[in-house]
C-alpha cells in the first residue's frame, strides 16, 4: 500500500473515459508528459496507485519506443483489450500530431524570416540543454557501479564520438550490459544470504 | 536530394522503433546520422528548428519524428513516420503488458530492467551533446545551452520557462 492511504477506492474507467483521460494528458505535456500522466491517472482519477504508476513506468522505459505511448497501450490493453490499447493510444497522439503538423505548416510559411529562424535558434539551443539535464537526472536515478559507468560512457562514446549505428551499439552493449546487471544482481541476492551486508 | 519513398520511409521508422531504448530521445542521434549525415535529406538548421518546434508543443517527445517526417514528405510523411515509430513498439507493448507481471520476481526482469539504464541514459546524453553541437553553431547559443542545462537540472520549474527565455533573447537578436 503507499503511504499516501486514501487510494483503496481504484476504479476502473470506461472506454470514453479512457480515450478521453488520454487525450487530455497528450494536450497536456508541455514541458515533459510523465508528471501530467502521473497526476491524471493517480491523483485525479484514482484509475491507479501510486505504486502501479511506478512499476508501469519502469515498463514503459524497458520496451522500445515512445515511453508513454507504451503506458498507455498497456493500461488500455489491461482495461479494455485490443480495443482499449487502440482507444488509449490514438487519445495520446491525436492533438499533439494536429498542433505539430499546424506549427510545422506556419514554420513552413515563415521559414525565410531572420526573426523567427532566431527565435527558433534560441529555442533550440535551450531545448538541447533540457535534453542534457535530463540525461544527468537519469543518471543520478541509476544505480552506479563500475560495470554500469563503463556501459553509459561506451554507449556515450559510441553515439556521440564515433557516430556508430545504434543497432551495432544496442547490440554489442545491450547485452553485455544486462550480463554485467545479471551477475551483479546475483552477487547481491548471494551476499544477502550469507547475511553479510551486499 | 532525392527524398524517399513513403513506404521506405514506414520500414526505416518501423526499425526506429523497435531501436528506440529508453524513448524518442534515445534515437535523436540515430535520426541525426541518417537524416542529416548520410543522405544529407535536411540541414542542421532545419532539423534544430523542427527539435525547437517539436519541443515547445505539447505532447510526447516522438512527435519530433512527426516533423521530421513532414520535412521529408509533407503531411503523408508525418503519419507514415509517426505510424512507423508507433505500431511496432506498441504491437510489443501489448504483447509484454500482458505477461511482465508473471516475472516480476524474475531476476532477468531486473537484470534487464537495471542493465538498460545505462544504456539510456548514455544514449540521452549523447543525444543532448549532439544537439548542443548541431544547435550552437557559435559561443551565444552555447551559453544558452548550457544556461538552460543548469538551470534544469537545479530547478524544478517547469521547462517551458528556459525555452521561453531563450525565445526572447533569440527574437532581440541577442543570440545571433
Amino acid at each position: 500500500m503507499t503511504p499516501s492511504g486514501a487510494l483503496q477506492s481504484l476504479s476502473t474507467p470506461t472506454q470514453s473515459e479512457l480515450l478521453l483521460g488520454f487525450f487530455r494528458i497528450g494536450l497536456s505535456g508541455f514541458g515533459g508528459v510523465m508528471p501530467h500522466a502521473r497526476l491524471l491517472l493517480v491523483d485525479d482519477r484514482r484509475w491507479l496507485t501510486d505504486q502501479q504508476f511506478t512499476e508501469l513506468l519502469g515498463l514503459g522505459q524497458v520496451l522500445p519506443g515512445p515511453n508513454v505511448l507504451n503506458m498507455a497501450v498497456v493500461l488500455g490493453a489491461r482495461w479494455h483489450g485490443r480495443r482499449g490499447s487502440l482507444l488509449a493510444g490514438l487519445g495520446l497522439m491525436a492533438a499533439p500530431l494536429v498542433i505539430v503538423l499546424g506549427l510545422a505548416s506556419l514554420y513552413g510559411r515563415f521559414a525565410h524570416s531572420d526573426r523567427l529562424a532566431q527565435v527558433l535558434a534560441g529555442v533550440a539551443a535551450a531545448a538541447a540543454g533540457l535534453v542534457l539535464a535530463t540525461g544527468g537526472r537519469l543518471a543520478t536515478k541509476m544505480e552506479r557501479d563500475a560495470g554500469s559507468m563503463g556501459v553509459l560512457l561506451a554507449t556515450f562514446l559510441a553515439v556521440f564520438w564515433l557516430r556508430l549505428p545504434l543497432l551495432s551499439i544496442l547490440a554489442v552493449l545491450g547485452p553485455v550490459s544486462i550480463g554485467l546487471a545479471w551477475f551483479s544482481l546475483r552477487r547481491e541476492r548471494l551476499g544477502e544470504q550469507e547475511g553479510r551486508p551486499s | 536530394m532525392t527524398t524517399p519513398s513513403l513506404t521506405a520511409l514506414f520500414f526505416r521508422f518501423c526499425l526506429f522503433s523497435l531501436m528506440a531504448v529508453g524513448g524518442a530521445t534515445a534515437l535523436i542521434p540515430e535520426m541525426h546520422r541518417q537524416v542529416v549525415d548520410l543522405h544529407g535529406w535536411m540541414g542542421n538548421a532545419d532539423f534544430a528548428a523542427l527539435f525547437a518546434i517539436a519541443q515547445a508543443a505539447p505532447g510526447p517527445n516522438v512527435i519530433f519524428v512527426s516533423l521530421i517526417g513532414w520535412k521529408l514528405a509533407g503531411i503523408p510523411g508525418a503519419l507514415v513516420c509517426t505510424l512507423g515509430m508507433c505500431l511496432p513498439a506498441a504491437g510489443l507493448a501489448f504483447a509484454v503488458g500482458r505477461i511482465w507481471d508473471r516475472f516480476q520476481h524474475s531476476p532477468w526482469r531486473r537484470a534487464i530492467e537495471q542493465g538498460l539504464a545505462p544504456l539510456t541514459v548514455g544514449l540521452v546524453l549523447g543525444s543532448g551533446c549532439l544537439l548542443v553541437k548541431a544547435t550552437s553553431p557559435h559561443w551565444q547559443l552555447g551559453l544558452a545551452a548550457a544556461a538552460s542545462t543548469v538551470l534544469s537540472f537545479c530547478s524544478g520549474r517547469n521547462p517551458l520557462w528556459w525555452l521561453a527565455g531563450a525565445a526572447l533573447l533569440g527574437g532581440f537578436g541577442l543570440l545571433a
